[in-house]
């Protein structure tokens, strides 16, 4: 018989370190058990996480592709397997599969402006593709980071955000959408920013992650500002249970988001988002 | 072995015998519960000689025949994904050690199955599952480790069901390919044989041991005959001219929400249908926590679980879920897989408790072609 890989099978890491973000919200830090480095991903792409005897789900690289000691995700605890995940200590052992999917047009982007915008935990696998254009800076026209978050407590990666607003050759927007009177920045949509960040149309790539209706505002403004909806990338989310093409839960009409995504140019996805209950 | 050969009715069970010979375990039609079944075969007493199955739009029943034609009847509610791509499958167990963990494929059973009496329409759908399971960038290895020691022996029909229409999806009546032999049942004037195809060398091999004859022109032209006749007695037709974008440009038709006022969303027709393949895992411990398990069962896109992510499923409405269905067929499965997912076995049809049928589904949104529901 023909000797294959399984696909099923996660590979054993440890976490070597874990963090609280935001209240619900932590990113860990994780190494192979067996001392390999990491297998070679790109920005945008994901790995199926198995807490032992809980269950698997798809959750982002957060991570600098360019690190290949440490492997970095971070996961907000929204339910049964998420939340075991977030309560695991240092030193525990998690399984893991991947990297999955397609990733952000970093390459693409190259000698032309970019505008990344995310909502809430969109940020997370965004956070990869800011790294990675924030190390070839100079290989990039503007560079705009459009962030919002529910309330202040929910403004993720904040320090990070700080550091980036603090460098001349990024700006950074970010906005919440209920604050009490001590936040002394922005209140309002993400999208609203769109409009205000200084990039050239014609010139531009876009990569958009968040709730599903906030990419599709953002996307629809973007267009507003003459930016064509083949510059437009978004990261769609739909339930996955294999990650490999095997289980049919992520279809998303003619796609499988978990080999065909999760990252779409928005002109291949525009008219189903636009339908629902796809 | 040139040409066709002729098997007579009474030698069928020394090919039985030969293909248990070579450590097959031989899965045939079989009569339990009233429905014509898949199950392990071990004589001919245990196939349904004399029986036939009378099959509509939600109904399903068993008669006797007039003669003791082996292979009278298409169909039941069992296809081969049973044995493939099994209902219920553990797929790999760990063990977990000192904050070590060790994870092995489960082993599987290693059963090595022979087909005997595959329509068809049945073929088509193996090769459909060939190609979402075995011929992708992963292929899944419970399924390749039955796939690749499966003998397969073909039937041609010679009667249609009341639900078929595999002539409109071209997946039948005639098995042309993807066996490893083919026979057709011929009754009349005190004779009763089947005519055999050989499709591979190792069926040759095996058809070799059987007791057997050449095929004369007459019994030739006797089995293409039984073909012929079949062909023009499709229960059922659809027209597949523009499917796949005529769908694509409906999926807003009205006929979606008038469908979700009859379907059940019980998720019949994804179990009885023999490509559907999705699947959910669930991962299990025993009660010392050390030890655990991930299992694999079939799923449908009929239940709200199927598309649950955080805060709902994005497939809240039946009709959603029915369109899900039937554009996946039809239509996506075509994007995704070169081919459409149907084989017009017309199973679905005649196993769902209310009788909804995809053909007349598909001609009632055709002929209202482009109309929108007032729905978001
Ligand atoms: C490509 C991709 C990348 C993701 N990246 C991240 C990330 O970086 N950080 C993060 O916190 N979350 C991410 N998610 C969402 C994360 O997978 C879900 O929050 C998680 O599956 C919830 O599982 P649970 O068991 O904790 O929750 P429950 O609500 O108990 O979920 C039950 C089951 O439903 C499914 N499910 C529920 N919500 C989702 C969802 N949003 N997406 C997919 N399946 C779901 C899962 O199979 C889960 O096991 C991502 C999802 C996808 C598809
Ligand atoms: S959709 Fe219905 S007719 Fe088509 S292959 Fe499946 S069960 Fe058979
Ligand atoms: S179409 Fe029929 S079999 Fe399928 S889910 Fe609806 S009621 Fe059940
Ligand atoms: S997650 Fe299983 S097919 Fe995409």
């Amino acid at each position: 018989m023909i000797e294959r890989t399984d696909p099923w099978i996660p590979e054993s890491y440890h976490i070597v370190k874990t963090w609280r973000e935001i209240p619900d919200t932590f990113t860990m830090e994780l190494k192979p058990t067996d001392g390999r480095e990491i297998p070679r991903f790109a920005s945008g792409q994901f790995n199926m996480l198995y807490v032992f005897g809980v269950g698997e789900i798809p959750v982002s690289i957060s991570g600098d592709p360019s690190q290949r000691g440490i492997l970095t995700h971070t996961t907000r605890a929204v339910g049964a397997v998420s939340r075991a995940l977030c309560d695991l200590k240092e030193g525990a052992v998690v399984g893991v599969r991947g990297p999955y999917g397609s990733h952000w047009p970093v390459a693409e982007a190259m000698g032309k402006d970019v505008v990344i915008a995310a909502g809430g935990l969109g940020l997370a696998p965004l956070r990869s593709a800011v790294r990675e254009i924030v190390a070839a800076r100079e290989r990039f026209g503007k560079v705009s980071v459009l962030y919002g978050a529910r309330t202040v407590e929910d403004i993720l990666f904040r320090r990070e955000l700080e550091g980036w607003r603090a460098r001349f050759d990024l700006d950074v927007y970010v906005t919440v959408d209920h604050a009490d009177a001590a936040w002394r920045g922005s209140v309002g949509v993400v999208t609203r920013f769109v409009a205000r960040a200084a990039f050239n149309p014609e010139q531009v790539v876009a990569m958009v992650c968040g709730p599903e209706v906030m990419m599709r505002y953002t996307a629809r403004e973007l267009e507003k500002c003459g930016v064509v909806d083949d510059a437009i990338y978004l990261s769609m989310e739909r339930n996955m249970k294999c990650a490999v093409g095997l289980c049919g839960h992520c279809q998303f009409q003619q796609f499988f988001v978990c080999k065909d995504g999760p990252v779409f140019a928005y002109h291949r996805v525009k008219s189903l988002l636009a339908k629902g209950e796809i | 072995m040139d040409g066709e050969a002729i098997l007579e009715y009474t030698d069928l069970s020394q090919l039985l015998s030969v293909l248990h010979g070579y450590g097959y375990t031989v899965i045939g039609p079989t009569l339990r519960d009233g429905a014509i079944v898949y199950d392990e075969v071990e004589t001919l007493a245990d196939f349904p000689v004399g029986y036939t199955d009378v099959q509509d739009a939600g109904t399903y029943r068993v008669a006797r025949r007039t003669d003791d034609a082996v292979f009278g009847y298409t169909v039941g509610p069992h296809s081969y994904k049973q044995f493939l791509h099994p209902a219920v499958v553990s797929l790999w167990e760990a063990t977990r050690t000192d904050g070590e963990m060790t994870i092995r494929t489960t082993p599987a059973p290693g059963a090595k199955y022979a087909f005997l009496g595959a329509r068809s329409c049945e073929l088509h759908a193996l090769a459909v599952q060939d190609r979402v399971l075995y011929q992708g960038a992963y292929p899944d290895p419970v399924y390749a480790a039955v796939r690749e020691s499966l003998f397969i022996v073909a039937v041609n029909c010679a009667h249609a069901g009341g639900t078929c229409f595999c002539v409109s999806m071209g997946t039948g009546p005639h098995a042309t390919s993807g066996f490893d032999l083919s026979l057709t049942e011929v009754q009349g004037e005190g004779a009763h044989y089947f005519v055999v195809e050989v499709g591979s060398e190792r069926g040759g091999e095996i058809f070799r041991q059987v007791p057997h004859r050449a095929a004369n022109a007459d019994e030739s032209a006797a089995a293409e005959r039984v073909v012929a006749e079949v062909a023009g007695q499709m229960g059922r037709t659809l027209d597949t001219d523009d499917l796949r974008d005529m769908l694509y440009r409906n999926l807003e038709h009205p006929r979606w929400e008038e469908i979700e006022r009859r379907c059940l969303s019980c998720g019949n027709c994804t179990l009885v249908c023999p490509t559907c393949f999705c699947t959910t895992v669930n991962d299990v411990t025993d009660l010392s926590g050390q030890h655990a398990e991930r299992v694999r069962t079939w799923d449908s896109c009929f239940t709200a679980d199927f598309s649950y992510i955080h805060g709902g499923s994005v497939r809240a409405s039946v009709r959603s879920r029915y369109r899900q269905w039937m554009t996946h067929k039809l239509a996506s499965w075509i994007d995704q897989f070169g081919t459409a997912g149907c084989v017009g076995c017309g199973r679905c049809v005649t196993w769902c408790p209310v009788g909804i049928d995809i053909t007349e589904e598909v001609r009632g949104i055709r002929l209202t072609d482009g109309a929108l529901s007032g729905q978001p």
